[in-house]
């Protein structure tokens, strides 16, 4: 078959369309990605667990339905999950020495989904242990590099995820976004991502870090994909109690109108003098694109977001500390001996978890204590309702926001774990949109001068994905282009 | 005992909801099942699960409220109280810390200088946590059967000021929440169970005095002398000018005494704060109305009816009421009786005799009673007859018509077959009548019983005495 040297670079929409027709076989377009992942990942190191036999099983199985015309939209594509999305029978360690070898007896809802509409779970990809972390470098498990340039970081906490699509290992992955972590490891890869309204896709079997701020969205080569996906996994489940849904799933409707007559503001405080000269010309071609297609852009300034990190460490760590009170190695994951039970909980705890982990967890603990949760928690509480505020009224004179996704170029590999308050800072364009749980796209908007992809955010209100697709659309097809000629 | 220092009580108390599954979960609640046979991934906190709020739960905290006249809050939350313990799945409980769903309510309790108004402050909903078994030969064992079975939390105002008041409020209230159908306080299951907070402080003052907290009792009588132990406790250390410590104290039910556990300074830091996991709790007017409607009909309420409509007295209307399920019982049998106060004589006098002690369970149908009330109360047949009818519904199963028909028991109520039955006796026994006539009165009971016994105990024994008066007062004036 003619496509055979090249299905590792179809995008999903494509590839559903060939399944559909049966001009390719699921099995063979998971062969051609097992292959590919044989080939290029002991490099990359994209997954933490690779599932070859559920793989070929489930694509016999998408073959065996759309044999009977039972075609859903996903049937048949292979794709890779962040190792915090529990999957039936198949081990699911949050890249932790804590769950090395937990094997969830259930899936978590989006998994279920896409194994009910039969797309081909390839394997589990690397993130920060408990995703905590910017570039997927805190990892107990597995090294993460970025495909673009093995000597950069690949961005994180769902890095594994973005480099399984920018290095043709899946057709698309899911991430989870708590601060940034869909949209700055898609952006650092050149590839789109998505952190979809809070409540519209289930957190249900998503493990946990700070449960009022993650989000699952998906990472995908194109915006349409992206659209694509999301219709499929954004639905209200009754075992999530914050989950929404979507108010309407055809994401691909009238994606292609453009943004003519659109209004777009840059918030001042995303655009400061810290942000890199490159980033900045990428940033005002991309504007300038904007303009050219009908679209106007304004300077605002929304003075709230400059709290966001701080109310954004607190109330992730707080919750965090909470959430992970449970690896205490009594009914599952690891357990070290001790006298005591005290001594159990203290030595299984010291020596399973991560020092990027435990600093947060302290950090939690600390924050709710006795005398500091009125200093600190419920002062973010007040950032977080403020900023709600000010994004309601920018957003009824403005369509979406424009931003960076980071301030610079991909930072060298293990240049992060000097200070973490300066690598704190570097989430300040992420973390607005996720306090309040906006939805947040990314796509690639041009290039920096070492030649790596720089990624422009879009924000809109809630619940505008279509429209942050639309405009992202308009965008890439634009860039596309230039790229052409 | 040290008279011029007052006790100060304020109870916490813990009641299991009768639901059928857990608050965040749909295992089962049953008490009893093998260990971990009611447990799923959610209740044991297994990664990535959620919480989903068992709205029955909900409804039934709104009851507890309703039923204990608290204000019900439109807006409540839940919060994470967080510490380690193995019991403790998630490493917090889901609890409710500075929104809870009632407040500010009340019960009224009957003591010695009549009734007295016992605020309540709050009631919150909360999950309870699961149980440690130490003595399975294997080292500590968890079972997680009680993970998340739903629990409200009622906490009262300090105005208890003695262990007969609190005894009386813990009374009222477990009547009170039974009746309401919001649990079944089984405090031998642990499904009713509380912590007392106790201070001594001389009579007079208004500010209170240093507390203990004892913590997890389970029995009235524990409550009890837990109170009067503390209350000679606090009272001998101050006067030996020593000071009271805020503690936690458990009480050991072999010694009756209380032993310190931990201080203030050693407790938890509980670091509470809103649970992400579930939203608010909104409450609309018309849910609560409608709740209110369904409540079933309260102690109170029902102790007037039993007063006033079925004409009880008030001793048998409160043995009664002590029991829900005799409560019941009672109720649906005296809805089928021409006469509810005979029915509750019956119930009370023999029934109850033959029932054992703890949650009452009858072997005869409700109906079944009532058709006997009613041969009884329309004097077909007599006492004698019913309490043997009675005792033959209990041990065989016997049906009481038929039984009366087939065995023929109707009671004689003929004046004329009575007289002549009355008036054999009367020639069979000579002697008798000469006592009689001599004035000793105890020979009329003779000449009674003798009828009686040769009606076959069938004679109306009112009548017979009746006719045996009338026929030798008649003597006499001849």
């Amino acid at each position: 078959m003619s496509y055979t040297n090249d299905l590792t670079s179809l995008s999903a929409i494509k590839a559903a369309s060939l399944l559909k027709e049966r001009q390719i076989s699921s099995q063979e377009l998971t062969l051609s990605y097992l292959e590919r992942i044989e080939k290029t990942d002991a490099d990359i190191g994209a997954f933490i667990t690779v599932c070859r036999e559920h793989a070929f099983a489930s694509a016999a199985k998408a073959d065996e339905a759309i044999k009977n015309n039972d075609v859903s939209p996903l049937c048949g594509i292979p794709f890779a999950l962040k190792d915090n999305m529990c999957t039936s029978g198949i081990r699911t360690t949050c890249a932790s020495r804590m769950l090395e070898d937990f094997i969830p007896p259930y899936d978590a809802f989006a998994a279920r989904i896409l194994k009910d509409q039969n797309a081909v779970l390839l394997g589990k990809t690397n993130l920060d242990e408990f995703s905590m972390g910017s570039f997927t470098e805190n990892s107990a498990l597995k090294k993460t590099v970025n495909p673009l340039d093995s000597k950069r970081a690949v961005g994180g906490s769902s890095g594994g995820s973005a480099t399984a699509v920018c290095a043709r290992e899946a057709v698309f992955s899911l991430g989870s976004d708590t601060g940034g972590s869909v949209r700055l490891p898609a952006s650092f890869c050149g590839v789109v991502g998505m952190a979809p309204t809070y409540g519209a896709v289930s957190r249900n079997g998503l493990i946990a870090f700070a449960s009022s701020l993650d989000r699952i969205g998906p990472i995908t080569k194109t915006i349409k994909d992206n659209a694509f996906v999301l219709s499929e996994i954004a639905r209200k489940d009754p075992l999530d109690p914050t989950s929404v849904g979507l108010c309407e799933n055809d994401l691909l409707n009238n994606i292609e109108k453009g943004v003519a007559g659109m209004k777009f503001a840059i918030p001042q405080e995303l655009f400061g003098n810290n942000v890199s000269k490159d980033i900045k010309e990428a940033m005002i071609r991309a504007v300038s694109t904007y303009e050219k297609l009908g679209a106007s852009v304004d300077t605002v300034s929304i003075p709230s977001i400059s709290h966001a990190l701080s109310a954004y460490y607190v109330i992730s760590s707080a919750e965090a500390s909470a959430n992970l009170s449970r690896y205490d190695g009594i009914r599952f994951g690891a357990r070290k001996k001790g006298d005591t039970l005290e001594e159990i909980y203290q030595n299984t705890r010291s020596s399973m978890l991560g020092s990027e982990v435990k600093r947060r967890i302290m950090l939690g603990t600390f924050i709710l204590s006795e005398g500091y949760y009125d200093q600190y928690y419920k002062k973010a509480v007040t950032v977080r309702e403020r900023l709600k505020e000010e994004f309601k009224v920018i957003f009824s004179k403005y369509d979406a926001l424009l931003s960076p996704i980071y301030p610079s170029s991909p930072p060298l590999c293990g240049s992060n774990t000097i200070d973490s308050e300066s690598v704190y800072k570097n989430d300040s364009f992420t973390v607005p949109s996720s306090i309040v749980g906006l939805p947040a796209l990314t796509l690639p908007c041009g290039k920096d001068s070492i030649g790596l992809p720089v990624g422009i955010q879009i924000i809109g209100k809630a619940f505008s994905e279509k429209k942050l697709y639309r405009i992202g659309f308009a965008l890439e097809s634009e860039i596309t282009e230039a790229c052409h000629e | 005992m040290n008279n011029t220092y007052e006790t100060v009580i304020g109870l916490e108390i813990h009641a299991e909801l009768s639901t059928k599954t857990k608050i965040f979960c749909s295992c089962k609640t049953d008490f009893g099942a093998p260990p971990n046979s009611q447990c799923c991934p959610v209740c044991m906190g297994m990664p990535g699960t959620l919480p989903t709020l068992n709205q029955k739960a909900v409804e039934y905290a709104v009851r507890a409220g309703l039923a204990t006249n608290c204000e019900i809050s439109l807006y409540s939350r839940f919060d994470r109280k967080n510490y380690f313990y193995p019991d403790l799945p998630k490493g917090y409980q889901i609890t409710q810390y500075e929104f809870p769903i009632c407040k500010n309510g009340y019960l009224d309790i009957d003591t010695d200088l009549g009734k007295k108004r016992i605020r309540i402050t709050r009631i919150h909903l909360e999950e309870d946590a699961g149980k440690l078994i130490h003595d399975s030969g294997c080292g500590t064992l968890v079972d997680c059967n009680r993970c998340g079975v739903p629990l409200i939390e009622i906490v009262t105002e300090p105005d208890i000021r003695s262990s007969g008041e609190a005894e009386a409020f813990l009374r009222t209230l477990r009547s009170v929440l039974m009746f309401a159908g919001v649990s079944d306080c089984r405090m031998n299951e642990g499904s009713f169970r509380c912590d007392i907070n106790v201070s001594v402080r001389k009579i007079g003052d208004s500010t209170l005095g240093t507390r203990s907290e004892i913590k997890n009792l389970n029995s009235f009588s524990f409550v009890t002398k837990a109170i009067e132990y503390e209350h000679k406790r606090q009272t001998e250390l101050i006067a030996s000018s020593g000071r009271v410590k805020r503690e936690t104290r458990r009480f050991d039910e072999s010694d009756g005494k209380t032993y310190s556990m931990r201080s203030k300074e050693e407790e938890n830091d509980y670091r509470f704060f809103e649970e992400p996991d579930i939203p608010a709790l909104i409450l609309r007017e018309e849910d609560i109305e409608r709740i209110k409607k369904e409540l079933p009909m309260l102690p109170d309420e029902r102790m007037k009816l039993y007063l006033e409509e079925y004409r009880l007295t008030s001793d048998t209307a409160k043995v009664i009421l002590s029991d829900i399920s005799l409560a019941g019982f009672f109720e649906e049998a005296a809805k089928a009786s021409k006469s509810p106060r005979t029915t509750a004589n019956i119930l009370v006098s023999d029934i109850l005799s033959y029932s054992n002690e703890g949650v009452f369970s009858s072997k005869i149908q409700a109906s079944q009673l009532a058709v006997l009330s009613d041969l009884f109360f329309t004097e077909q047949i007599n006492s004698s007859t019913q309490k043997k009818l009675i005792k033959r519904m209990w041990e065989e199963g016997i049906d009481p018509m038929l039984t009366v028909r087939e065995e023929d028991l109707l009671q004689i109520n003929d004046a004329d077959i009575l007289s002549a039955i009355v008036d054999e006796v009367i020639l069979e026994n000579p002697k008798c009548v000469e006592d009689i006539r001599r004035g000793k009165t105890a020979a009329t009971k003779t000449v009674i019983g003798k009828a009686m016994a040769k009606s076959l105990g069938k004679a109306n024994p009112r009548i017979i005495n009746e006719i045996v008066a009338s026929k030798f007062k008649n003597e006499e004036k001849t």
